[in-house]
This record gives C-alpha cells, structure tokens and sequence, in this order.
C-alpha cells in the first residue's frame, strides 16, 4: 500500500523557511503570493492490505516519531 | 570522585570538547556509546553534547531519541539524577518530552555561529547557583534550529516555576533574540530542576585566552550539591 503524509507546522506556528521563501519571491516581482508554508512529505510503501489498519498504524509512526507534535500537523493519505 | 558521562551519538561533535572540559574541573569523564544499554554505574551527570546526530534527518534529535542508550537516560533523569543537554542535546531532551517546548528553524533561516550575551534569570537551580541574578555571561552560540518555541500556556508555567534560566541579550543584558526564540529564551530546565537544556556552548567557554571562560561556573554548578 502506498501511504502519503504531509506534515506542516501548525496555524499559528511561525514558519521561518516559508517566510524566507516568500520573501524570495517578493523579490522576484511575485507580488500576488500572500503566504508561503513548507512542510514535508513522506512517501512510504507498506505490505499491509487494510486500509484502517494502515491508518492507525501510519498515525501511531507520526506521533512516536515523523512528526513532532508540539508545532507540527501531519496527515495521511491513502493512495 | 564526580563522574560525568557523556553520550556519543553518530554526528555528535562535541564530545571530546565536554570531556575536556569536566576533566579541566577535576572530574572523571566517560564517553558513552550511544548503542549501550545502561549508563555506568557511577554516573553523577549525563552530558548529552552537541552535534549532528544522525545528520538531523527528519528534524533535529529525532531519530536520536530511540538510540537503546536513551532509555537509561530517561530512567536517571526520572529518579532524579542531574542530566545536562547542550545544543544538540537540548534539542533531545525537547524530543524526548523530558523538557517542554520545541525547536524550529532560526528565524533568519541561517546557521549562527558567534559569541552571544546571555542573561541570568534564576539561579535557584544547581546549574546557575555560582551565578547571580541578572549576571550577563558571554558564551558562543552555534546552531541553525535554536528557535525554542513553547505555547503561551506552558510559557506561563515555565516563568512560574523559575524554569527559565537564561536568555539571549546584548552585552548590557538587554533582550536580544538571535534566533526567534519566545521571549528570547536560551536555557530552560524541568519542574525538578534536575534536566537541563541550553542552546549555547559553556564547554567552549572555559579559557579567557580563548574568549570566555564563562561557562566554567556554569559546568562547575552541576558538580556541587
């Protein structure tokens, strides 16, 4: 199975690597962008075959160790 | 004899800088892989020393937290023995959940390397207990992800428990945040006031020929008492 998480800082974190993007594209006359977030995605391939089972375990990888909960979000999807 | 142990994880670089370091304060140190499963026996002080630890892949000491030594660590600090976490190693504790809050990139996005001014704002504690209140130390900072973020809500808790130690300021020990960090916190420590994290390096700050030797109290604190 073919798993997709993203993880992203949370609202109301302040996202230094975005900002410094957003700044880049300012300077390159970018001028309609109002807001850069970056965050990262994990692509994994699992021999599980049960999409619940899949989910619940993928969420228990995020909270022990992909993601780390005090400022980050994360979320999966199931290809 | 007070005997330190310090934790070499892969990507750890400043090991032999704290060995050398403790040894210059009389104290015997050993250098501890991160693949064993216990501390010594003697252990008085865990070090966990700054670093790269497994290249910061996928955040900074995430992967560090589940080397086998870890586990002991959290066993010692649990039952009250000092554990002391420089840069790389504050970021472990963060991981670890054994001190709150969380680190984020610098807000400049670069990598800082340079002498910074830090402010003392408790000293009730072992680590800052040969230092007055409101001393301004002059120690070096090194690091790209030392933004320490806390919520308003553990932020209050950490103020009224006297678990802010340091912060970051000018050399007249004005606020001046390098980093990001809230309120320009540099040093924090547990609610036991026995695990302890600072961005900054006192290990490389134990010779005024070399700069500072302001961090000498500071390592000096956690033998004492």
């Amino acid at each position: 199975m073919k798993i997709i998480i993203n993880i992203q800082l949370k609202e109301g974190v302040l996202d230094p690597q975005g900002k410094a993007v957003h700044h880049a594209l300012s300077a390159l006359n970018f001028n309609e962008v109002e807001d850069v977030r970056i965050g990262k995605q994990i692509i994994m391939q699992t021999n599980e075959t049960d999409k619940e089972k899949s989910l619940e375990r993928v969420s228990k990888m995020c909270e022990d160790l992909l993601a780390n909960t005090v400022i980050e979000n994360y979320e999966i999807e199931i290809a | 004899m007070f005997n330190v142990s310090v934790v070499v994880f892969p990507g750890t670089n400043c090991e032999i800088d704290t060995k050398y370091a403790y040894e210059k304060l009389n104290a015997n140190v050993e250098l501890v892989f991160h693949k064993d499963d216990t501390l010594p026996n003697n252990t008085d002080l865990v070090v966990l020393p700054g670093g790269f630890s497994y290249g910061d892949y996928l955040r900074s000491a995430a992967i560090a937290k589940f080397s086998p030594i870890m586990k002991d660590v959290i066993r010692f600090a649990n039952e009250g023995g000092k554990v002391l976490g420089i840069c790389n190693g504050f970021q472990m504790l963060l991981e670890m959940g054994l001190l709150e809050g969380a680190m984020k990139r610098n807000s400049n996005v670069h990598f800082i390397s340079k002498y910074h001014s830090l402010r003392v704002i408790n000293n009730d504690n072992k680590f800052l207990q040969k230092l007055n209140v409101g001393d301004v130390l002059n120690i070096p900072i090194a690091h790209g992800e030392g933004n320490y973020f806390i919520d308003e809500q553990g932020l209050e808790k950490l103020y009224a428990n006297k678990q802010v130690l340091l912060k970051y300021t000018d050399k007249n020990g004005i606020d001046k945040n390098p980093n990001g960090s809230v309120d320009s916190i540099a040093c924090i420590c547990n609610k036991s006031k026995n695990v302890f994290g600072l961005m900054p390096h006192p290990e490389r700050a134990i010779e005024t020929l070399l700069g500072s030797s302001d961090g000498v109290k500071m390592l000096q604190g956690l033998m004492e008492g």
